[in-house]
């Protein structure tokens, strides 16, 4: 496995032997934001594509096939339709709060993906409380939704903001109780430490029947807590127009929708690091022509795989069901999973005493 | 609450809403049975249903003869007024007085395609056309006059209605 630290310290040092400490830091600040800044926009255009291709799979149609070839530059060219459009100025709206609330949800998500470790060495800061941080960070989206709905001044942007804050506040119990199923077993908060302690088995593998229910649990609550079908009530797009953006257009419009696909993204490599192994090659025990093979493929190719492979399960499962009411959302989440991901953790951390998992 | 129920409950939940998943996965994997089609590169070969209702039409022969005779009922039968027909009172070889259209104008543009003067047409000379791609860029476009240029109605109707009853 090639380690990315090696390559970061040779620019670390180069820069710093060259200028003085402070420019060098401003320099490296820099050039990861606009990685970060590259990544974030690649990523959001391709899953919006993607999850329009998903949808016209699933729904027997084509789906966007005339920009570019198989459509590839559809989602640039609406883009650039929306860097066009308009900024609607509402009237008694609150002006201050309105402009600030896209900032709020796509800074937030921003700050998500710092702490996710894409290869060996390969992440902006190492935090060792690092899901703590996903965990806390990931929340914070929803004050620029309810930010979002209040300052509209609109019916359907506040019912769509309330919403939204009652299932986030909410479905954050199930997604922290899951991963927190992981920071046992592994023993750790750092997100390095967690995929390391999978080099010889992924946690759902290891962690057997425990593990899988609380990946179950975290697929579920993670979607409901970025917003997504059948969890969309926040945006209802039959029932509330669009919920709390209603009232946005252009490019303020564009980063909300920005914003959902890369939560989306989050949650998937969230789920990928602490359950999927993160960037680990996939190894079998006894095989060992094939343990080597596999090491060959680069770890962020792992890693993205393995976010794929998630979102397309939430894609899956966003064009199959149907959208639940408010009552039925609360009661799935207080009444099953709640209850179920309590007595999960206390099985786990039975397991983890009677030391009955795959070590 | 019974905690053998509870557990049912779950459990439940879960092999229906995977029964869900497994009818569109088992889609997704099947892009051979893509129901929507390129439009305007297929129109070659392009399947319109018989019952299709594009515009009304009238139907003429290879002498360029209609069989409408300007009676009026479909004129009288359509709800908003989409058609209207000018008709010539003309004077015959036998020397009768005998009615003939001049025009008959139907516009597409207030036409909702309901087929109420199709159904009661007596001599079954409008039908229903197949074309679909109406959009113009001037709206007077869309009022069309149905009868031919020069063309003349054809005498035989009153023996193929005998025939079509007997």
């Amino acid at each position: 496995m090639y380690d990315f630290t090696s390559f970061t310290t040779w620019v670390h040092n180069a820069l710093y032997s060259s200028m003085s400490p402070g420019w060098a830091m401003l320099i490296e600040l820099a050039i990861v934001g606009i990685i970060f800044i590259a990544f974030y926009a690649v990523i959001g255009l391709y899953l919006v594509y993607a999850e329009r291709k998903v949808c016209a799979l699933i729904q027997n149609r084509k789906g966007p096939n005339r920009v570019g070839p198989l459509g590839l530059f559809q989602t640039i060219a609406d883009l650039f339709k929306l860097l066009g459009k308009e900024l609607i100025k509402i009237k008694n709206a609150d002006q201050f709060l309105f402009n600030l609330a896209p900032f709020i949800v796509i800074i937030a998500s921003f700050m998500a993906i710092a702490a996710l470790p894409f290869a060996k060495g390969l992440h902006a800061i190492d935090l060792n409380i690092g899901i703590f941080y996903l965990f806390a960070v990931s929340s914070l989206g929803v004050i620029g939704i309810l930010l979002a709905g209040w300052s509209s001044n609109s019916k359907y942007s506040l019912i769509g903001a309330i919403r939204s804050g009652a299932q986030v506040v909410s479905y954050e119990l199930s997604v922290g109780l899951a991963l927190l199923s992981v920071v046992i077993f592994s023993g750790s908060m750092q997100l390095s430490t967690i995929v390391e302690s999978q080099a010889n088995g992924w946690w759902i593998i290891k962690g057997h029947i425990p593990a899988i229910i609380s990946f179950l649990i975290f697929l579920v609550a993670s979607t409901a807590e970025t917003n997504r079908g059948p969890f969309d009530l926040a945006e209802a797009e039959s029932e509330l127009t669009a919920g709390f953006h209603t009232e946005y257009s252009g490019i303020k419009f564009a980063f909300f929708f920005l914003a959902e696909y890369m939560n989306m993204f989050i949650v998937a490599a969230i789920a990928s690091t602490v359950f999927l192994g993160g960037w680990m090659p996939f190894h079998l025990p006894g095989l060992d022509g094939m343990n080597h093979v596999m090491d060959y493929i680069p770890g962020f190719v792992w890693f993205l795989g393995k976010t794929a492979f998630i979102i397309f399960i939430m894609m899956w499962f966003k064009w199959t069901f149907p959208r639940l009411r408010i009552d039925q959302l609360l009661k799935l989440e207080w009444k099953y999973l709640l209850p179920l991901n309590l007595m999960n953790i206390v099985l786990i951390a039975f397991i983890v005493l009677m030391g009955w998992y795959i070590k | 609450m019974n905690i053998f129920k509870y557990f049912g409950e779950v459990f439940g939940a879960i092999r229906s809403l995977w029964a869900g998943m497994r009818v569109t996965g088992y889609y997704s994997i099947r892009p051979g049975k893509v129901v929507t089609q390129k439009y305007p590169e297929n129109r070659k070969t392009l399947v319109i249903a018989d019952r299709f209702k594009g515009e009304v039409i009238m139907t003429h022969d290879s002498n360029n003869q209609h069989t409408c005779n300007g009676c009026g009922i479909c004129e009288m039968n359509c709800p908003n007024g989409s058609i209207e027909i000018i008709s010539n009172k003309i004077t015959n070889a036998e020397g009768k007085s005998e009615r003939i259209i001049d025009k008959h104008i139907y516009h597409l543009s207030m036409c909702t395609f309901c087929g109420l003067c199709i159904k009661t047409c007596p001599s079954g000379s409008i039908k229903w056309g197949h074309d679909f791609e109406h959009a113009v860029f001037d709206r007077n476009k869309l009022t069309k006059v149905l009868n031919q240029p020069g063309s003349s109605i054809r005498k035989e109707i009153k023996e193929v209605k005998e025939t079509k009853e007997a």
